[in-house]
Formats: C-alpha cells, sequence, structure tokens
C-alpha cells in the first residue's frame, strides 16, 4: 500500500474528444495531486484514442495512459474492468476518480471489488486531509437531506466517482508537457461476457428533469397552463429543463411528471429558478439538492426566499421577459 | 428457472426534510416517528423484474435481505406480490455494514441458496444511494452484471437487456447466469393483491446468521467495510438571501442577470 502513488482518473470521450466530466476531473485530480505531491494521470480506452491524449495534457494531466482495443469501442464492464484492473495492478495509483456517468456508476463499484478497495460514489467534494493525507470523499444521503465524509483508510487506490458539474475544470494551457504512454491490457475476447448490441436515442423534449444543470420550476402563481411557454423558453434559452410545484400539476397545467417534490421528481440542478413558487416544504424537499436557488415570486414574505440565494420580489410576468432578453444577451456576448 | 432478488430496508425516502433527523454517533437517519422503514423502491422494482420473469417463463422467486428483525416485513410485502420464498440474513455481526461487507453476506447467502439464473437488484438504495452491492455480488459470485436495466428479455442461457440511459437505452446481451440491476425506467411494479398478502402472512422466512452461511467474522460488519464514515451531518443551509431590486422591473430584471452571470450561474 506504500507504494501506491499518484491520483489516476478515468476520462471519457466522444469521437477522440473528452467532455466536460473529463475537464472536471482533471481540474479536481489536479487539485488533489498538487496538495499530496504527487503526478496526476489520466486513462483513456476506446478503439482509437487519438487527439484526445494530447487534449487531457492541456488540460491538467502529467501523463496518459492510452488503452486501445477493439473490444473497448463501446463501454462493456468485462473489457474496461478487465483493462483497468491490469493498469491499476501495474501503475498503482494512490488514488483513482471516475465520473458518476452511466458509464462510472456501473464501472467504478465493479472495479473497486476487483482490486478489493472501497470506492464512495457521486461525491460532490473531494480534498486531502493534511494530517492523515487520506481522501476525505463527501457526498450526499438520504436524498441530500445529509452529507456523509467517508475515507479508505485500508486499502488502495482510493476510489470516488465525482458527480459532473460539481469540480472546477483547469483552462487550457498549451505549454503543458505530458507523457503520452500506451498499455496493451492483453484483453481476451473469450473472458467478455456480455456483447453491446445498439444504443437507442429517444426523442424527449429538452433536457431530462433529473439530469438537468438548470431548471426552470413554475409554481402556483404562475397562474394557469398558457404562461408555462415562458417558463419553457427560459429552460431553452439556458439549455435546462422545465419543471412545476404540485398545485400547477394537480390543476392540469403542466404534465405531472414535471412535478418536483416529495411526491414527485428529486433534482440537483446547479441553478434553479424558482418561479411565482411559494416554498412549501414538500416542494422544497423535491429541490434541496439544488445548488443555487433563485426565487422570484411577488410576496416577500415566501418560504422559498429562505432557502433562495438571490431574490426578486415582483410580478414574474413583468420581471422574466427583460430577464430572458438580457440573458440571450449576455449568453451571446 | 430461478431468480433470486436482494432487498434492504430502508428509512422512507418520502420523510419530508423538517422530520428527517440523524444521530450524528451512530451515523445514520433516526426513522420518523410516523414514517415507518420501507423496501427501497428500487428494490420493489427488482421484485417486480422477478415477477415479469416468473409470469413469462414460470420461474421461481427467491427474496433475501440483509437486516433488522423488522426487514422480514419487507421479505413479507415481496412474498405478497408474488415471490416464492424469503431469507432474512441477520446477526449482530452483521451490524456498520458497508456496500463490501454487505455484498460479501449476501453472496454468501446465494452460495448457500444454490443454482439460479438472475440475481436481481435495485441500482442503488434510497437511502445512502450507492449503487454497488450489485455489482460486488456479481464480482464476487464471479458472474457477468448489467446495470441499469429497464426491460429484461431471457432465452436460452442469454439475455436481452435494455439499459435506461438518460437520453434513451442501449441494448446489451449477455450470458447467463447474470446479475441485473433494475432501474426506474422498468415502470411501477406490481401491488399485493390480498390474496397474496393472506398467503404470505402464512409463509415462514428463514433467518440465517453469520453461521450458517459459513462467514468469516473478519469480512462481515464493521470489521469487513473498505471505507469509514467519518461524520454524517445535516448540512446548514445559506439562509441568508440577497434581494436583488432595481429602479423599475427591467433594471431589476437586468441587474439579476448580470448577477447570474458575475456568479458564474450562466
Amino acid at each position: 500500500m506504500a507504494d501506491n502513488k499518484g491520483v489516476m482518473i478515468i476520462g471519457e470521450c466522444v469521437e477522440c474528444a473528452p467532455v466536460a466530466i473529463t475537464h472536471e476531473l482533471l481540474g479536481i485530480g489536479r487539485k488533489l495531486a498538487d496538495s499530496l505531491g504527487e503526478p496526476l494521470s489520466a486513462v483513456l480506452l476506446a478503439d482509437k484514442v487519438g487527439d484526445a491524449a494530447k487534449n487531457v495534457i492541456v488540460f491538467g494531466a502529467d501523463n496518459v495512459y492510452v488503452i486501445e482495443s477493439p473490444l473497448l469501442k463501446d463501454y462493456i464492464t468485462d473489457s474496461y474492468v478487465d483493462a483497468l484492473e491490469k493498469l491499476c495492478l501495474e501503475v498503482k495509483p494512490n488514488i483513482l476518480l471516475v465520473g458518476q456517468t452511466t458509464m462510472g456508476r456501473d464501472l467504478a463499484p465493479r472495479l473497486a471489488f476487483r482490486l478489493g478497495t472501497g470506492v464512495t460514489v457521486d461525491c460532490i467534494d473531494l480534498k486531502i486531509d493534511p494530517q492523515t493525507k487520506l481522501m476525505v470523499q463527501t457526498k450526499p444521503v438520504y436524498g441530500g437531506n445529509a452529507l456523509a465524509e467517508i475515507v479508505c483508510e485500508k486499502t488502495r487506490p482510493q476510489m470516488a466517482t465525482v458527480r459532473p458539474k460539481t469540480m472546477e475544470p483547469l483552462p487550457r494551457n498549451d505549454s503543458r508537457k505530458g507523457e503520452i504512454i500506451s498499455f496493451d491490457a492483453k484483453l481476451d475476447a473469450s473472458k467478455i461476457r456480455a456483447k453491446f448490441v445498439e444504443r437507442v436515442k429517444e426523442k424527449v423534449e429538452g433536457v431530462k428533469l433529473e439530469d438537468a444543470s438548470v431548471v426552470i420550476c413554475g409554481g402556483r402563481g404562475i397562474g394557469g397552463p398558457d404562461n408555462f411557454a415562458m417558463l419553457k423558453e427560459l429552460a431553452k434559452i439556458l439549455g435546462g429543463a422545465l419543471g412545476a410545484s404540485r398545485p400547477p400539476c394537480d390543476n392540469g397545467w403542466v404534465p405531472s411528471t414535471l412535478q418536483i417534490g416529495l411526491t414527485g421528481k428529486l433534482v440537483s440542478p446547479t441553478l434553479y429558478i424558482a418561479i411565482a413558487v411559494s416554498g412549501a416544504s414538500q416542494h422544497l424537499s423535491g429541490c434541496s439538492g439544488a445548488k443555487n436557488i433563485i426565487a422570484v415570486n411577488k410576496d416577500p414574505e415566501a418560504n422559498i426566499f429562505k432557502v433562495a440565494r438571490y431574490g426578486v420580489v415582483g410580478d414574474y410576468k413583468k420581471i422574466m421577459p427583460p430577464f430572458m432578453n438580457k440573458v440571450k444577451e449576455l449568453l451571446k456576448g | 428457472m430461478h431468480s433470486i432478488v436482494c432487498v434492504k430496508e430502508i428509512p422512507d425516502p418520502e420523510t419530508p426534510a423538517s422530520a428527517f433527523a440523524i444521530d450524528p454517533v451512530a451515523k445514520r437517519a433516526i426513522p420518523a416517528k410516523d414514517k415507518p422503514p420501507v423496501i427501497s423502491p428500487y428494490d420493489e422494482q427488482a421484485v417486480e423484474a422477478a415477477l415479469r420473469q416468473k409470469d413469462a417463463k414460470g420461474s421461481k422467486v427467491t427474496v433475501i435481505s440483509m437486516g433488522a428483525p423488522t426487514a422480514e416485513k419487507i421479505l413479507k410485502h415481496s412474498l405478497a406480490m408474488g415471490a416464492d420464498e424469503a431469507f432474512l440474513l441477520n446477526d449482530p455481526a452483521f451490524e456498520d455494514s458497508d456496500s463490501f461487507s454487505t455484498a460479501y453476506v449476501l453472496a454468501l447467502a446465494i452460495k448457500k441458496i444454490g443454482q439460479f439464473d438472475f440475481i436481481f437488484c435495485g441500482r442503488q438504495a434510497g437511502d445512502f444511494d450507492m449503487g454497488q452491492v450489485g455489482s460486488g455480488i456479481a464480482e464476487l459470485l464471479g458472474i457477468p452484471s448489467v446495470t441499469l436495466a429497464k426491460k429484461i428479455e431471457s432465452q436460452d442461457g442469454k439475455a436481452r437487456v435494455e439499459r435506461a440511459f438518460p437520453d434513451g437505452y442501449e441494448v446489451v446481451e449477455v450470458s447467463t447466469p447474470a446479475l441485473i440491476t433494475v432501474s426506474n425506467e422498468l415502470g411501477e411494479p406490481r401491488y399485493a393483491p390480498l390474496k397474496g398478502i393472506m398467503a404470505a402472512a402464512k409463509k415462514k422466512v428463514p433467518v440465517w446468521n453469520a453461521k450458517e452461511i459459513n462467514a468469516e467474522a473478519s469480512k462481515i460488519g464493521s470489521a469487513g467495510r473498505h471505507t469509514s464514515m467519518l461524520k454524517l451531518f445535516i448540512p446548514v443551509r445559506e439562509s441568508k438571501c440577497e434581494v436583488i431590486a432595481g429602479e423599475n422591473e427591467e433594471d431589476t430584471a437586468n441587474k439579476l442577470a448580470l448577477k447570474l452571470r458575475e456568479v458564474k450561474l450562466i
């Protein structure tokens, strides 16, 4: 265990380009590596990795392990776990970070069991304890009602999956140099017990509420079905999803699938704009995971202001149109 | 054919934040008075997935849970829904388990039960949302795992599984025996019919302890943990709301937009 050194992140790419979570993992990985005085490496697995390797270096990695094989073209548990097990046994990282993505959710637990170590999933904060030098892993539990701080003392690597959009990526730095190391995982096709068949994209209008990083939520004060068009438009501008508290759903102004709250969906966006929402506790438990709540409400005493970071007291019908124009202008510029 | 389902008893996830309390020393939630513990919702869907196999293929369904004696209730619930038999894994030595010691105990119990085609688990428990026990059991038993399933079709030693993705689904074919974790996209679990409830009430749920599944003391409960919890706490919510106000509505709207840009929210 004393041998284990360095922070390693498992990158994800689409068509040879690292996706957002990869940059976020590099950002937090760099921080952890620097506070330990250890190197940061990235791993990329694909049939062809291409330019992605150079890209992760300019975004923070000291070196990149490239594992290429036709068996890694699409994510399959067995092939990815086998390849990463072999790499980890050779490189012996101290810390291993994965994104809490569809891939990471599947990969990280199985890999942790394979390596005989522990993993904390869906972390929103990671830091090194100055005394113990252990990685302290913070994750929401009980539907976001509480936070747990977890460490992995006895086994290595210390593994965590990181919730998307919780970590800052680093700016691109083209002067960064790093080594690209090709790793032959010697994958054996006969040991891969599952086969990828196809991926089917379903047409969903906009972004899925539970996964959205921006949620625009309308409440009873919206007053009727027609005015939700304005909220929908704002959601579209911000690349977010439209939601509602219970009254608009109960009244049939919007489909009940949009309901956020105790008996509806639990959301955890970075930005939650609550428009004409009073803030009943059953609603707040559905959006308590939101990192920044912005409230627009006529009633200055509304409960929603108690949990909001920024608030506007006023009539949403008069506030939202100029707000949307300004947002559009800022996003363009 | 035989399916085994693993279920967990958790504090009711519908407990409102105002009634939610934790014991910071024991590092767990204190169940709200009027909210008895429930079967983890994803696990109930795992029972549903197994029952759909039973409907289609007439396969036997066995349900197991590691937990307190009160977890018999969720096993009876699974029996009432249509499962054939259930076992409770209870031993004071199992207490304070993490995902690793839990998977170890469940894997041993499955070995004791014997031959199976499928193991179904919920995609994650509705309390700690770790989503590791399923993959862990598969790893310990040396069988393939497919996670986040929304549809499972089985035939001739193979299963075709649709995995729920944020923007659709992915189709994977896997050889059986296999472990499948079930996502909420599978659909609503069935109601337990009155006949089922009455039949379940009469069924015995055998209880197995550590010795009966040949568990090694160093691998169960807190001794078998790979991770330790330093702290469990309720985060202090920012109660300071900064009110944005301008000379008129348009000015207020502009100020709000600029503020959100300044703090990088847009």
